[in-house]
């Protein structure tokens, strides 16, 4: 029974120190980094950090009494296992307070050489009933698992109360298709994928470009999107691509969208959630800055308020601003069928 | 929230017709200064070689630079930039000021990103990755680098 009683912690993204920075100056409980390779699903050219920036980060927060959590979370491949292993080796060396696996072998290797490093489970590993949670508690004594973006709040609270661990759940950010762990879908087009080389899309494998018809999405030659002036745009991901099935052009996958938990934290609460995630290490400061502060009053107001707890106009303007595809959605959480 | 007048259309078209190379110089030698007073990344060899367009709609001025053997420098002529950013003043500002995220203002089309998108990711993280430009670190910046240290 891990109901956590109060305040679920705020756990904020930063692809590198002036977010870190802004993640704690705005509110976050914890801010979720990581290393600059590709043992993290963020691996993108110029962000991430290096040791040098890794331990001012971890110093600015921990003097400000917040927590760092390093993320590991894509899966250790054959060829470069001691990258992974290293990186592992790394988090503890900065002591950070937590580091946030998916790979077995990692958990396995991480309990092992480093005891005294917390664990938490990546969304990426995929856990959705509370079996493979406390299977991962009991093997590796994990203590956090942040579950996939496919459950029904019922079906979280189902988890909590079957488990000792705790429960992070994500509250903002862009949506995928939610094969957590196990989507390999770009790598039809670039022989990458988020799982195996941190990345969805790799940037040099994306062209943008103006044609007569509007603004042309391209994945290593492949047309994903075609925007018109008016259009809205999305991450050059292939799930969220308009392709042409029986004759029709449409978001044949999955319409760009963004999650957003505002209206259900009350139910968050009560359910015994132990933190709540936000998405987007890929994002600058700003949008840092615009959502850690947004969800840190909400989280401050559902927690003096109770019952008498309201979404703010004022925070879903904030939010719906930053979102991708300009819409959101409460996506598994409410979801009428299981 | 300032509300930016914008730019007068009828002026716009008038800059759109002047000559575009001069704008290049002004960028070049405020992103020299930038790099002097080491406001920049010590690390620019990512850009080594490549050319840089930043359009100001509003305005119709390209500014039009390459990153070379360690200096900015002007472009001049047409060349199909690596690069290109496209957006009115007013985005541009909120940038700098970090009001807006990059992301945001491209899923609003308030910001095109034409060219290697590669490059783009790696000038977008490196910008994301300097502490807020305020006019206490330019400040700051000058008075290190400009002024001969008493020691």
């Amino acid at each position: 029974m891990a109901a956590y009683q109060g305040k679920p912690e705020l756990v904020c993204p930063a692809g590198g120190l002036p977010a870190l920075k802004t993640a704690v100056d705005n509110g976050a409980d914890c801010v979720y980094i990581g290393l600059k390779d590709e043992t993290n699903a963020r691996n993108f050219a110029g962000l991430n950090f290096d040791a040098k920036t890794a331990v001012e980060g971890i110093r600015y927060a921990h003097d400000r009494g917040r927590k760092v959590l390093l993320a590991i979370n894509t899966y250790a491949q054959a060829a470069g296992l001691a990258r992974w292993r290293a990186a592992v080796d790394r988090a503890a060396e900065l002591g950070v307070d937590a580091v946030i696996l998916a790979d077995m072998g990692l958990l396995a290797y991480a309990a092992k050489t480093h005891p005294a490093l917390r664990l938490h489970l990546s969304v990426q590993g995929s856990a959705t009933n509370y079996e493979a949670v406390n299977y991962c508690h009991e093997m590796f004594g994990v203590q956090r698992a942040v579950l996939p973006r496919v459950l029904t709040i019922p079906q979280v609270e189902h988890v909590i109360r079957h488990t000792p661990v705790e429960i992070e759940v994500f509250g903002f950010g862009s949506l995928c298709v939610m094969v957590e762990g196990r989507c390999l879908l770009s790598s039809y087009a670039t022989g990458e994928s988020p799982n195996t080389h941190g990345v969805c899309s790799p940037a040099r494998a994306v062209r943008w470009q103006k044609g007569e018809q509007g603004l042309e999405s391209r994945l290593n030659g492949i047309l994903i999107d075609r925007y018109g002036d008016d259009e809205n745009a999305g991450y050059p991901t292939l799930c969220k691509g308009r392709f042409e099935v029986n004759d029709d052009t449409y978001y044949a996958l999955e319409e760009p969208t963004s999650l957003n938990v505002l209206s259900v934290l009350p139910e968050l609460f009560r359910i015994g959630v132990a933190a709540i995630k936000v998405e987007g290490r890929q994002r600058s400061p700003a949008y840092v800055a615009q959502v850690t502060r947004t969800l840190r009053a909400a989280i401050d107001s559902c927690g003096a308020d109770g019952q008498r707890y309201s979404v703010r106009p004022a925070w879903s303007a904030e939010l719906n601003k930053v979102a991708e595809g300009h819409q959101a959605t409460l996506g598994a959480y409410n979801r009428p069928w299981r | 929230m300032a509300v930016n007048p914008g730019f007068p259309a009828p002026l716009a078209r008038l800059v759109e017709r002047l000559p575009q190379w001069p704008h290049g110089i002004p960028a070049a030698l405020a992103l020299n200064f930038a790099r002097y007073l080491r406001l920049l990344p010590e690390d620019l060899s990512s850009l080594e070689g490549r050319t840089f367009v930043i359009h100001v709609r509003d305005i119709g001025a390209r500014f039009r630079f390459r990153y070379e053997g360690g200096r900015f420098r002007p472009v001049f002529g047409p060349a199909e930039p690596d690069l290109m950013f496209s957006a009115d003043t007013a985005e541009y500002l909120k940038l700098l000021r970090r009001e807006e995220d990059p992301d945001t203002l491209f899923f609003n089309r308030r910001l095109d990103i034409e060219g290697d998108t590669e490059l783009g990711l790696i000038v977008k993280n490196m910008l994301d990755s300097l502490e807020p430009l305020s006019w206490s670190a330019i400040d700051r910046a000058l008075r290190e680098r400009i002024r001969p240290s008493s020691s």
